[in-house]
């Protein structure tokens, strides 16, 4: 204004021409997409907590839903996210890796860094393939309870489980059941002094016994029953099983909020790695074939960078809000 | 206050080309954010595992450590891995300051809308 007697030299002043966050329109736009997008994220993982804070239902713990580990018998709570989470991380490194590397114009450091980035990003989105198949295929299945049953748990403990409560079957057995409760032609229960068989006739005849059932298996307090007590639950069962998960039903809580939350969360995040891992190659390719080289500076490689250290960041955010929290 | 909105040169970020020394100072520090943000992952799943849920007050206390540890970890990612820290200080604040503004809007309208309708019945009826 007139008032205004400061005078700044014009070759400090902004008189257009250039960015005065001293950075380019590519870098600088990418930055305003990544806030947009975090702001998507940021929604979601909110409708998650307000879900589950609405929720009249038990929500399932993530230690107790995530704790397989692939090829393995045993429980490991979290371990498998936290593997993921780790190959984010070093994936990420690879990549601020590289961008250190454009910055000295170095061809090869940064087509090696950045491969293995490409490399990390593969890495990730098998753990999310197997992470994803494990959970839709769920591990054993359960069924609902037809009416009020009381019965004693290994651990001594009496419990009164009211209809509708879902009694777990292990993975041997659940294995048949689902077929069998699909009305298998070919799968068949006997009973016999108090032993609980089902057998699949066909090219590889399999049996499986029922030992032991599970209840509050995803939530606080999961209980084992084996013997007569699992044999008198099997018996109290309804028509009602649920294996793992899809769209419309699951085995992990009565309400289909969680999983429905577990394919749009993780799913949309997958995809951001997706496309996170073709740009990386596009750039890639670029760098190979020397088009930064001859620009002179390799700022798109800092730009794809941003980018995927956002998938990483988001990825941070929902290990903590969706499984540990 | 100090200006850092003027140009005194040229130099945009994809001009700022760093030599040998420079480059090996800011890969040591790119090994330490490394080591840090994989130590607190390491620390969240121990204590995600070893603490039980219940309605007590030591689980609050641990949830929210879960908050503040994730916290720290972004701002690692965006200031270090992402440079945020190095860039000017009007584009820092373009971008953190709306985001920040939203999102505590967001979990505010979410937390007392939200649960507006649980108390309807009370006071409407």
């Amino acid at each position: 204004m007139a008032g205004n007697t400061e005078t700044i030299p014009t070759d400090v002043l902004w008189g257009g021409g250039q960015s005065p966050f001293s950075v380019t329109y590519g870098k600088m736009m990418m930055w305003f997409f990544l806030v947009s997008d975090a702001l998507t994220f940021g929604g979601l993982l909110t409708a998650y907590g307000f879900a589950r804070a609405t929720s009249e239902d038990a929500w399932p713990i993530g230690e107790q839903v995530f704790r397989a580990l692939p090829g393995l018998d045993g429980q490991y709570p979290l371990i498998y996210v936290a593997l993921m989470t780790f190959i984010l991380i070093v994936s990420s490194v690879t990549m601020v890796l590289a961008v250190e590397a454009g910055h000295r114009n170095d061809k090869a450091g940064v087509l090696k860094w950045l491969g293995a980035t490409i490399i990390g990003g593969f890495f990730f989105l098998g753990s999310q393939a197997w992470e994803w198949s494990h959970f839709i295929h769920g591990s054993g299945g359960g069924f609902q309870l037809a009416k009020e049953v009381t019965v004693t748990a290994d651990n001594g403990e009496t419990f009164t489980l009211a209809e509708g409560e879902m009694i777990f079957m292990d993975h041997h057995f659940g294995h048949l059941a689902e077929p069998w409760s699909e009305g298998d032609a070919n799968t068949t229960l006997t009973q016999e002094d108090g032993h609980i068989t089902l057998t699949q006739y066909g090219e590889h005849e399999h049996s499986a016994q029922l030992h032991s059932l599970t209840f509050n298996k995803y939530v606080e307090n999961e209980s084992h029953v084996s013997g007569d007590e699992a044999v008198k639950l099997w018996n109290a069962r309804s028509e009602v099983f649920s294996f793992g998960a899809n769209l419309e039903d699951s085995e992990y809580a009565v309400q289909q909020t969680y999983a429905n939350f577990f394919f749009f969360i993780t799913g949309f995040h997958g995809f951001h790695v997706f496309s996170g891992v073709i740009i990386n190659i596009i750039i890639f390719l670029m760098a190979l074939n020397g088009v930064f080289e001859r620009r002179g500076h390799y700022e798109m490689v800092e730009k794809t960078g941003l980018y995927w250290h956002f998938v990483d960041l988001v990825w941070v955010f929902v290990f903590t809000f969706f499984y540990l929290i | 206050m100090e200006r850092d909105d003027l140009i005194v040169n040229d130099s945009y970020a994809m001009a700022a080309h760093h030599s040998e020394e420079a480059g090996a100072a800011i890969r040591k520090k790119i090994w330490f954010v490394t080591a840090l943000l994989t130590l607190i992952t390491a620390v969240e799943v121990g204590m995600g595992v070893i603490f039980k849920r219940s309605e007590t007050f030591t689980w609050t206390a641990i949830k929210w450590t879960f908050i503040v540890m994730t916290l720290v970890k972004a701002a690692y990612i965006v200031l270090v891995f992402m440079h945020l820290g190095e860039e000017r200080r009007n584009l820092k604040r373009a971008v953190i300051a709306p985001y920040v503004l939203f999102i505590c809007y967001l979990i505010f309208i979410a937390i007392t809308e939200g649960f507006g309708h649980l108390n309807s019945f009370n006071t409407l009826h």
